[in-house]
């Protein structure tokens, strides 16, 4: 059997510093074969196929394609050995039209001195058919992220490819154009090709696959046929982790008055969606990566235009139409993307804290740069934010720190509520914990907190309660026993005759 | 266990007394500079007699002084992440406009007013296709400069304004001294201390590092950055339509192809003095001695017979080497 495989990953390890990403992990791939790949973020499945496309290097351990040990260098080698990747994020030329971007590497190849513009359109327009008559001489930039995710889609086609890895195709796919994509993944089986999927979506997993691979905490855990399995198996083992983190304990006594409460928020990409945060309480938030959970928050701080719905606060009703009102009110959000959109990298620690409200630190138009500097000291001592002093810049802290003075510039404005947007995302353990801890000593002292995570362990560990998300719905809601299978059910939108295994 | 701390969790790091002074980086550029200011000065004096003469030192201050002015427009624009190639027709527009009203029979100090004002308006209309278009400043900039010369142009009908007929009090912004000091030379000054303050100080000042270090992160803060990046346009118009108006007394005559490339030194003075075209950092004291340093420059060349069509060679070399300087200090930081 090994033999016959076309790819074939023999005891992988890799590790980033002191970070171990994978241990030891061994799979195959065999000809003709739709592979699915699950585990939890975290548990090294991009990390095992940026091997596999020539991305990163293993730390050790062998790839072996046909029976022949390779070292797979850099993206170029694993495309001339066959191996092609439909990457999650869209890396296309948004200025280049969809036949430049789908001919790209056919382009790239060619001796000819001028381009052949009827040919390049009516071989891309051939490809781009099989998946929907997108017409390609349109501008990548034009269409929408559905429609460019089926350009990535259809440029790996025309790659002369043994082994394809498509990584979550369809989180941003209409479930039509899902199911064009499963018919020509089906059709690449029976050509022969073997496919990698990676989907956390149980449904298209026991529709398309032959077999199921599920990966924890960088180590593989199982593979099984498809057919000797159920979706609850896979879930299970997906999760089936010891707690290795420390949460701290949940609120012991949630009061009865509503800290805020949001009825039939609707928005260009949420909605409708009701919710109710009570005092002393921490909701988590849970769903896949493009759920609509970040929009449900910027909608909620008016950061994005929101087109319906009521927002109360503290039972103030309240107006929110730009986010300074939203901070006005004391309604905070904590971008997700700390470095793109949460702090100032080339600004000192003490001008990251007071740009929430420059108004209480000005006398006379003017900083008061003593008040600014008791405000940033006062704040990032009590966070333990490590740092040289407040006059350093916030790129010389190291992640974990920086959040902190995200995090800092938050409780400046003593917020009533504060949304939390992946607030451990990229952060050593010590610093998580620490963030963990802080998040129920501020709702312990009466802020209310919304924390949206993609991380089970901590959605679970952290929050009295969680709503779950799936396309821009609150698809359910967890209180009393709240657990990692529960979350994921109700995210992938599995049916509910499965509930009877929780 | 650890729990039972749950009064101060989060134990306060050690924090060995907080220092709160200006970036290091920053200082270090403008010792850097001061350093290669003073060291051409000396070894100029040495090479030149003529150098270190009140008369040259008085030439050399008077003319960065009025450029200075269009610097520190510059400077703030560069901040918040913008440029302004413009800024050398709108000296211009300034003295046109200025002139030609002067000569229609208004009282100087109204037509001046107007001009700025005139200036302003360009910054505006600008500033307008920039945040609510939504085009880039170079772009805008782009059009407005060759728009604005084009006004100038048709205004004088290509001809320059004589303005000798100008009076006296008015000619004094130009062309007078306060106690031995050249007028220009105290606007400049006090144009200079004052942004500089402003801009280390004030709230809306602040407001201009925020949205140019991190646009995105400013909206996420409820700062409004396209009022912030409309106004920094429209000042930056209005302290060249300033520039102008200074030109014009002490030139006594308003040509409209005056400006010309003018945009490019302003430009390069501001990056060598700190300010990064990517937004977010700069100084004005650093714009002021990296314009200071041009002019030192230009002066020595002249003073020791080189050629004049060296000098725009010259300078270009200066600019990449003060780029490139810091270019390799940066990414020396991050790795």
């Amino acid at each position: 059997m090994s033999d016959q495989s076309v790819l074939e990953i023999r005891n992988i390890s890799k590790n980033f510093g002191p970070v171990q990403a994978l241990t030891d992990v061994s799979f195959s791939l065999a000809p003709g074969e739709v592979h699915a790949l699950c585990g939890e973020n975290g548990a090294g499945k991009s990390t095992l196929m940026n091997i596999i496309a020539g991305i990163l290097q293993p730390s050790s351990g062998n790839v072996v394609l046909n029976g022949q040990a390779v070292t797979i260098a850099s993206p170029a080698t694993a495309q001339r050995l066959g191996i092609g990747l439909v990457h999650q994020e869209i890396a296309l030329c948004r200025d280049a039209t969809v036949a430049e971007n789908i001919l790209m590497a056919a382009t790239n190849a060619r001796r000819a001195p001028l381009m052949n513009y009827r040919q390049l359109n009516a071989d891309a327009q051939q490809v781009m058919n099989r998946l929907a008559p997108i017409p390609v001489s349109r501008r990548v930039a034009e269409l929408s992220i559905s429609n460019q995710q089926l350009v990535e889609i259809a440029k790996a086609l025309t790659l002369d490819c043994r082994v394809l890895i498509f990584d979550e195709p369809t989180a941003a796919l209409t479930e039509s154009e899902a199911q064009a994509l499963f018919g020509i993944i089906r059709e690449l089986k029976s050509r022969g090709i073997s496919i990698i999927y990676i989907s956390h979506r149980m449904a298209e997993i026991f529709a398309l696959c032959d077999r199921v691979t599920v990966l924890r905490d960088g180590r593989h855990v199982s593979t099984d046929r498809v057919a000797d399995m159920t979706p609850d198996d896979v879930v299970r083992r997906m999760v089936g982790r010891e707690i290795t983190q420390m949460y701290p304990p949940k609120a012991q006594a949630i009061g009865a008055e509503t800290l805020l409460a949001v009825e039939n928020l609707v928005s260009d990409d949420v909605g409708p969606v009701s919710l109710a945060l009570k005092r002393g309480e921490i909701l988590g938030i849970g769903g896949l990566i493009g759920s609509g959970r970040t929009e449900l928050a910027l909608a909620l701080c008016g950061l994005t235009r929101k087109t319906g719905g009521s927002v109360r606060l503290a039972g103030q009703a309240v107006d929110i139409g730009i986010y300074a009102d939203a901070v006005r009110q004391g309604l905070v959000y904590l971008s997700e993307d700390r470095k793109h959109s949460g702090v100032f990298l080339d600004l000192s620690i003490a001008q990251n804290i007071s740009v929430l409200d420059l108004g209480k630190l000005t006398r006379s138009g003017l900083i008061d740069r003593r008040a600014e500097a008791a405000q940033a000291i006062s704040l990032a001592t009590r966070l333990g934010v490590k740092m040289g002093g407040i006059a350093d810049k916030v790129a010389s802290l190291s992640g974990g720190n920086q959040q902190k003075v995200a995090i800092a510039k938050q409780l400046s404005v003593k917020p009533k509520v504060i949304i939390m947007d992946e607030p451990t995302r990229g952060i050593d353990v010590g610093a998580k914990s620490e963030i963990h801890k802080l998040l129920r000593q501020l709702a312990d002292a009466g802020t209310g907190i919304i924390v949206i995570s993609s991380e089970l362990p901590e959605l679970i560990g952290i929050a009295d309660r969680v709503l779950v998300m799936r396309e821009g719905q609150v698809t359910g809601e967890l209180t009393q026993t709240i657990t990692e299978e529960a979350v994921i059910r109700l995210a992938s939108g599995l049916k509910e005759e499965l509930h009877h295994v929780a | 266990m650890s729990l039972s701390q749950e009064d101060r969790p989060m134990a306060a790091a050690p924090l060995n007394s907080p220092r709160f002074s200006l970036g290091s980086l920053g200082s270090m550029r403008e010792a850097g500079l001061i350093a290669i200011i003073v060291a051409m000065c000396v070894a100029m004096s040495f090479a030149s007699p003529y150098f270190a003469t009140w008369g040259n030192v008085r030439a050399m201050l008077m003319s960065f002084s009025v450029e200075g002015i269009v610097v520190v427009g510059m400077t703030v624009l560069l901040i918040v992440g913008g440029i302004d190639l413009a800024v050398g027709s709108v000296v211009c527009l300034a003295m046109v406009v200025g002139g030609s009203l002067f000569l229609m029979g208004l009282d100087p100090w109204t037509a001046s007013l107007i001009a700025i004002g005139a200036c302003a308006m360009v910054g505006a209309v600008s500033g307008f296709f920039v945040t609510v278009v939504g085009l880039s400043h170079f772009i805008t900039s782009l059009a407005a400069m060759v728009i604005v010369r084009g006004l100038c142009l048709l205004i004088t009908k290509g001809t320059p304004l004589s303005l000798f007929t100008l009076p006296p009090e008015f000619k004094a912004i130009g062309q007078g001294e306060f106690y031995g000091i050249p007028i220009v030379i105290i606007i400049f000054l006090a144009v200079v201390v004052i942004f500089d303050f402003l801009l280390r100080r004030a709230t809306a000042f602040r407001k201009v590092f925020y949205t140019g270090s991190n646009e995105k992160a400013a909206q996420y803060s409820g700062i409004k950055t396209n009022q912030v990046k409309f106004w920094v346009t429209v000042l930056c118009s209005a302290l060249a339509g300033l520039a102008g108006i200074v030109y014009m007394s002490r030139f006594g005559s308003a040509t409209p192809t005056f400006g010309v490339g003018m945009e490019l030194n302003i430009i390069a003075a501001a990056v060598i003095g700190g300010a990064s075209l990517t937004g977010g950092s700069g100084s004005i004291f650093g714009a002021i001695l990296g314009i200071g340093l041009l002019s030192v420059v230009t002066s020595s060349l002249i003073l020791l017979n080189v050629p004049v069509y060296w000098q725009d060679v010259i300078r270009g070399c200066i600019l990449l080497s003060a780029v490139s300087i810091d270019h390799f200090l940066h990414r020396g930081r991050s790795a």
